[in-house]
């Protein structure tokens, strides 16, 4: 099958992950994992015998079929990599919060998404409630969405806990311009219990038409959209309808490729990350591109 | 024991004690409490939602009362005393504490769960920059070992917090776990250590003299003992009993029983006593917000309250995560459901 050559920046654990689900794909070429100095990632990747390089985005720009690159350093590097990958004419995945191209959350806006040199995948909880918020929207008009989202703190690294303000102001972003909502609030509750915990969600809306035929049907259909690309995506609580007020639950199990099962929250949003990148390598198999 | 030792109150009625009316203080009650609170000589009179700035929510309950609303009625109140504010990063933001700053606050407390206090650097390092008098707050501290209290109350230190706290969330602690915990931390810090009590197993008092026997200096209550679960330390109740102690308070004991008697007595939605379901709570070490939650959820999936927060604590289930308890509490009906089915 023809393929698209693909590239990593920043051989951390969501870097890692994202290797294995490209190397997994049948439209994705993982041609380079590049960071900016010798680390376990790269040795791990370049151990299984792939490319590597410490030459940063560097690496990237010297090979001219590698069409997309997801980006999961930070959201300083990675403003510094996008205008250079962008007159390099490839297409950036951008899994910081640095957020320089429109949001996109796969079964919602992606097909709506024109030719669009960067995008920006929000948020882990971002990834795993503006669905809920956008089909629950379609049946029946949201006033309000407000979404809690728990993850165990074992997967949540430095970057999340050092702007922790970030994560919920970027996600309730994306509840309204995603997920339609006319306002949006996010919460995120670390939990240090051991076992860890699944990643969980909670979405409460406040809808205009309550309509519980729709909002249910809504809800089982979006969630049979996202476990087409992240199986471990499951209703813990099917929409309880009060008034006015909806809630849902949901949790995530990760598909445990590189990172362990409990971060559903990393699975999720490395999932989303390839599956854009699955659609984008689609569009230009079809006009004639190819590794 | 230092007889002489001053002691630094903390009243916290307007915020955990909102809690306990359900967030429904009006401006003209904030007013009163907070200017009664003031005249009587308490240092630090917070003021937030029960579960901090931004709080307002679905998840814990809407205010009746805008934030700002309440914000300026309270700092219009405050003569001496300095109006404080409750901010758990993940609910609130840094632009939450700014705002409140500029409706007020002269001081601020950084709550976040006894293992996660690297969560609140930046928000601890804003608010010193705003000139606020700053706490580190670590809840739900009977969940950890002494030494990883100190270890996170050493954190906030280095962020530059001025106070640290261990708050026992879920009033689960016994005198003893109290003495090890703040005596850990008062050791590993220099700055001056408090300690947030609950009354779930009728400890609150008797614990808040065990911090102060560990070292500590600062102590919360709330009048009548108004919060969440079971409440908190009667404030009114400390000052008789801290001046028979021998420790300086600076509140005015007549004037502070008055607010309690007069002001706050009366607006109470019930009596605050240990029912049953607080009384599991401290049991079960359960988050005491989750109460008047776990009231509602209980009534809904026609289940006992009890077995709702049992199953809370085994879950292990951390503050803030009051969405937990419609998903216990549906899971829970589901099983009985079941059971009924296979019949």
């Amino acid at each position: 099958m023809k393929k698209i050559k693909v590239a990593v920046i920043g051989p951390g654990n969501i870097g890692s992950d994202l290797m294995y689900k490209i190397l997994n794909s049948d439209r994705l070429e993982m041609a380079l994992l590049t960071g900016i100095v010798e680390s376990e990632g790269i040795k791990r990747a370049r151990d299984m015998g792939i490319n590597t390089s410490i030459e940063g985005v560097d690496a990237v720009l010297k090979d001219p079929d590698i069409k997309i690159v997801f980006d999961a350093t930070g959201a300083k590097p990675h403003s510094t990599h996008a205008p250079l990958l962008k007159q390099a004419g490839k297409v950036a995945i951008d899994l910081t919060p640095a957020a320089i191209g429109p949001y996109v959350v796969p079964c919602v806006n992606l097909d709506q998404l024109k030719d669009e040199p960067n995008l920006n995948m929000v948020t882990c909880a971002g990834q795993a409630t503006v669905p809920i918020v956008s089909a629950i929207h379609q049946g029946a008009g949201v006033k309000y969405a407000e979404i809690v989202a728990s993850i165990s703190s074992k997967s949540a690294g430095p970057g999340t806990r050092q702007n922790i303000d970030e994560f919920t102001e970027t996600t309730s972003r994306a509840i309204v311009e995603v997920g339609g909502a006319k306002t949006g609030k996010a919460i995120i509750i670390l939990n240090p219990a051991e076992p860890p915990v699944l990643m969980c969600n909670t979405v409460y809306v406040e809808v205009e038409n309550p309509d519980e035929t729709a909002i249910k049907d809504a809800v089982h259909g979006i969630v049979k959209e996202i476990q087409k690309y992240v199986p471990g995506y499951r209703l813990r609580v099917p929409p309880i309808l009060e008034g006015h007020k909806v809630t849902t639950i949901i949790e995530v199990e990760g598909a445990g490729d590189f990172l362990p099962k409990y971060s559903g929250n990393l699975d999720i949003i490395t999932s989303a990350a390839v599956r854009v990148a699955g659609k984008i390598a689609e569009k230009l198999l079809a006009k004639g591109v190819q590794a | 024991m230092n007889k002489e030792k001053m002691i630094h109150l903390v009243d916290t009625t307007l915020r955990d004690g909102s809690h306990a009316v359900s967030h429904e203080y009006t401006v003209e009650q904030i007013s009163a409490i907070a200017g009664g609170l003031d005249a009587a000589g308490v240092e630090y009179i917070e003021v937030s939602h029960g579960d901090g700035l931004a709080g307002s929510s679905f998840n814990y309950g809407w205010s009746l009362t805008r934030e700002e609303d309440m914000l300026i009625a309270a700092a219009k109140a405050i003569k001496k005393g300095k109006l404080t504010v409750l901010l758990l990063p993940g609910i609130g933001t840094v632009e939450n504490l700014e705002h409140a700053a500029r409706c007020g606050a002269k001081a601020v407390r950084v709550a976040t769960h006894v293992t996660e206090a690297d969560i609140a650097e930046q928000h601890i390092g804003i608010a010193k920059k705003l000139g606020l008098k700053t706490f580190g707050f670590l809840m739900m501290s009977h969940m950890a070992p002494p030494e990883k209290v100190l270890e996170q109350a050493k954190l906030f230190e280095s962020y530059g917090a001025d106070i640290i706290y261990v708050a026992d969330s879920a009033g689960a602690m016994l005198p003893e776990d109290v003495k090890v915990r703040v005596g850990a931390v008062v050791d590993a810090v220099k700055v001056p250590v408090g300690f947030h009590a609950h009354n779930n197993l009728s400890l609150a008092t008797a614990n808040s003299l065990a911090a102060l026997e560990a070292g500590a200096s600062f102590l919360d209550g709330t009048c009548r003992g108004l919060g969440a679960g079971a409440g908190n330390t009667q404030i009114e109740v400390l000052t008789g009993v801290l001046d028979k102690a021998g420790y300086q308070t600076g509140v005015d004991f007549y004037k502070i029983m008055d607010v309690a008697e007069e002001v706050v007595e009366p607006i109470m939605h019930r009596p605050q006593v240990v029912r049953n379901a607080p009384l599991m709570l401290g049991y079960a070490g359960v988050y005491s917000s989750f109460l008047l939650h776990t009231y509602r959820a209980a009534e809904k999936f026609r289940l006992d309250p009890r077995d709702i927060l049992v199953e809370l604590g085994r879950r292990r289930m951390v503050g803030g995560q009051e969405d937990m308890i419609v998903d216990v509490a549906y899971q829970l009906a589901q099983k009985k459901g079941g059971s009924h089915e296979g019949r």
